[in-house]
């Protein structure tokens, strides 16, 4: 599936920063702002501890800076009183924000620029085309990607006498539908929940069915975009799940949006050990050590065969479905992401017209309807900015 | 007479007031006025990109139906928080000015969840209240079959909200009117018992006329507090939502411009805030401070 939630923009300020009073044997400090706490707040200190640890020019300082929305806030309140930190963890749908900021140094042109030369062809392609530019080079780099896997609980399933589900074929809606009709009978209170449910509901579904989000190859090729999510497909699936709701199969909890991702502010400074930190992050081992311990997806594709060689999968499937979710096709122009401005009101927008489906105050097709709409008019606003 | 205190140096006056005069500038007048500035430009968050666009920002804001049904929410909510404080506040006031026994014990209990932060009063009550965890929300579903749902119903969350921002509330109107009502001579509604007069009458036609001066200034402080500062419990509870029916004012204003980035629309929003708070003040200090006068 195309949409992977994190990545990292590595960025650059356009101002100057002077070294001068800089003694030439002290290590240069890189600042990286993140999103991470808790257990992968420790697993990347971790990361960045192997790093300080195996050379002396460089000392990488990273900081926690609340959820997503709080650390870019950060970056930009920083940037514009320039003191803006090297790398800035950030999220996908700050993307295309980041990459017309001029506030960034382009990945791909950093590591050239730095003389390292990655085979970008050795990365999990549907993670990377999330952050390059029309022309297929890297904006930012992948950090914590992620894509949507459903759960099941299979007491309830052994308690509703349904078949355990096959683990190599997908599950279908329709499929779905019939299962969790099967669990609200058997006395189950709700049959499915989402959370995320721009993201998982109308992104993500219009991606795995390879329908465009937005005109302009979902933005991709054009701030001049349109949004196309009231096409009968999306707007048949949002009346099925508005149905199931009636039902009992389906019930809503709320929205929980904050979206994993991340973005990466540089200022000129040191930028060679940006570029060094950015391999490191990209090493074997660390991306090993990062999808054990996270969850997330190992970026390059040595990692992941390597995880495999070992035995990795054997132990713990459930680790993989996310990866053959993510890679089991490739791909195309209109489900490899989105490139929206103001992405972040429009997944309000698309939240909010959705909540009014679900109490009933709109029909999916007026919902979708004026969630095209109102994106639009934002789309239209974003546009002029760059004009 | 006013007391006048007399400073030889003419300069030490100024020095004196200078502290004040450099917090007030670094943190009121210069960011009100990059407020203002952003509030009349286009630009992207890093500032790379910026268009004067005269007052776009404003005429799209006074267009767009959710700002206005943003502003109607707004309304709806104040009047309801300031209902719902002012006539609890006044009641346990009148409550507790008669009790007799522990009567210092009972106030700063009834003070208490003033030092509550919104934010902190927002948890709470979604503890009690969530659909999903709330014990409240649990127990009168399982016993009354009410439909309790603010995660879905507009309707709910807005009771949700104004029950959590008023509760805290109530303490302040509280330490206001207990202090209005025992400055009302007592011998007034004595000699109004000695004639007759019910409890009732006496609240209505002695107790309130006198308390009239605190009332409007409780009303006015209610107005501001929960326009302003119920930001942490919609921020807690809420988030806007359901489907918008909780985005009040300065929920938008975050919204649009600490998340959604959209700098010049935030910030004429911040604009018609402000225009509003300075509106409510000149008229606090117009009529409020010449009628404490007549408390005292």
């Amino acid at each position: 599936m195309k949409v992977r939630k994190l990545l990292m923009i590595i960025a650059v300020a356009a101002s100057l920063v002077f070294l001068a009073g800089q003694v030439m044997a002290e290590p240069i400090t890189i600042n990286w702002w993140h999103a991470m706490k808790g257990a992968r707040g420790k697993v990347v200190d971790n990361m960045i501890k192997v790093f300080n640890d195996s050379q002396s020019d460089y000392v990488v300082v990273g900081t926690y800076k609340g959820n997503y929305d709080e650390t870019v806030n950060a970056g930009v309140a920083a940037y514009r009183a320039r003191k803006q930190p090297h790398l800035l963890q950030s999220f996908e749908v700050g993307t295309q924000t980041m990459m017309l900021s001029g506030a960034i140094y382009p990945v791909y042109k950093l590591m050239k620029d730095e003389g390292y030369n990655i085979n970008w062809k050795g990365y999990l392609q549907p993670v990377l085309s999330y952050y390059m530019n029309a022309n297929g080079d890297l904006m930012s780099m992948p950090f914590n990607s992620s894509t949507p896997v459903m759960y099941y609980n299979v007491d309830l399933f052994k308690k509703a006498g349904i078949p355990m589900l096959d683990k190599t074929t997908p599950v279908t809606w329709d499929e779905l539908g019939k299962i969790t009709a099967k669990l609200v009978k058997s006395g189950v209170p709700g049959g499915m929940v989402t959370g995320w449910q721009s993201w998982t509901q109308v992104e993500n579904y219009s991606a795995i069915h390879n329908i465009a989000f937005a005109s302009k190859a979902n933005g991709y090729e054009g701030l001049d975009c349109e949004l196309l999510i009231n096409n009968p497909t999306v707007v048949k699936h949002v009346a099925m799940l508005k149905k199931w709701m009636k039902d009992g199969r389906f019930f809503y909890g709320g929205q929980k949006f904050a979206g994993p991702k991340a973005e990466f502010l540089a200022q000129n400074a040191g930028v060679y050990g940006i570029a060094a930190f950015m391999k490191h992050l990209g090493r074997q081992d660390m991306q090993i050590y990062w999808h054990k311990n996270t969850g997330y997806f190992p970026i390059t594709l040595a990692a992941y065969e390597q995880l495999k060689k070992d035995g990795y999968y054997k132990e713990q499937p459930y680790q993989e479905v996310g990866i053959k979710q993510l890679t089991r096709k490739e791909p195309t122009k209109v489900s490899r992401g989105l490139r929206l401005g103001y992405f972040i009101q429009i997944r309000n927008i698309i939240n909010e017209e959705l909540e009014l489906v679900w109490n009933d105050t709109k029909t999916p097709q007026e919902a979708m309807d004026n969630a095209v709409k109102r994106s639009n008019q934002q789309l239209r606003e974003f546009e002029k900015i760059y004009k | 007479m006013i007391k006048r205190s007399v400073f030889s140096s003419r300069t030490l006056p100024y020095l004196l007031i200078l502290p004040q005069i450099l917090v007030t500038l670094t943190f009121f007048y210069w960011p009100a006025v990059q407020g203002l500035i952003q509030s009349v430009m286009r630009s992207d968050p890093f500032g790379q990109h910026s268009t004067f666009i005269w007052f776009s920002n404003f005429t799209a804001l006074f267009t767009d139906p959710l700002y206005l049904k943003s502003i109607g929410i707004t309304i709806f909510f104040s009047a309801s928080v300031a209902t719902v404080s002012i006539s609890i506040g006044l009641f346990i006031a009148t409550m507790a000015n008669r009790a007799l026994k522990a009567k210092a014990v009972v106030r700063t209990m009834l003070i208490w969840p003033y030092a509550v932060a919104p934010a902190i009063s927002g948890i709470l009550w979604l503890f009690l209240l969530h659909p999903s965890y709330g014990v409240v929300a649990l127990a009168i579903k399982r016993w009354f079959g009410v439909d309790w749902n603010p995660v879905l119903r507009g309707s709910d969350a807005m009771f949700m909200i104004v029950m959590a921002s008023a509760w805290k509330q109530i303490s302040y109107n509280f330490v206001f009117f207990i202090a209005g009502l025992q400055a009302i001579p007592k011998s007034l509604i004595e000699a109004a018992a000695i004639d007759g007069a019910s409890p009732f009458r006496r609240f209505r036609t002695i107790t309130l006329p006198l308390l009239s001066p605190t009332l409007f200034f409780v009303t006015v402080m209610n107005i501001i507090y929960s326009f302003f500062e119920t930001f942490g419990v919609v921020h807690m509870m809420t988030q806007g939502g359901p489907g918008g029916a909780t985005n009040i004012l300065v929920y938008k204003v975050y919204q649009d411009g600490f998340i959604g980035l959209n700098m010049g629309g935030s910030a004429a929003q911040s604009i018609v805030l402000m225009s509003l708070i300075i509106g409510v003040t000149v008229l606090q200090f117009k009529y409020v401070e010449k009628k404490v006068q007549y408390t005292g």
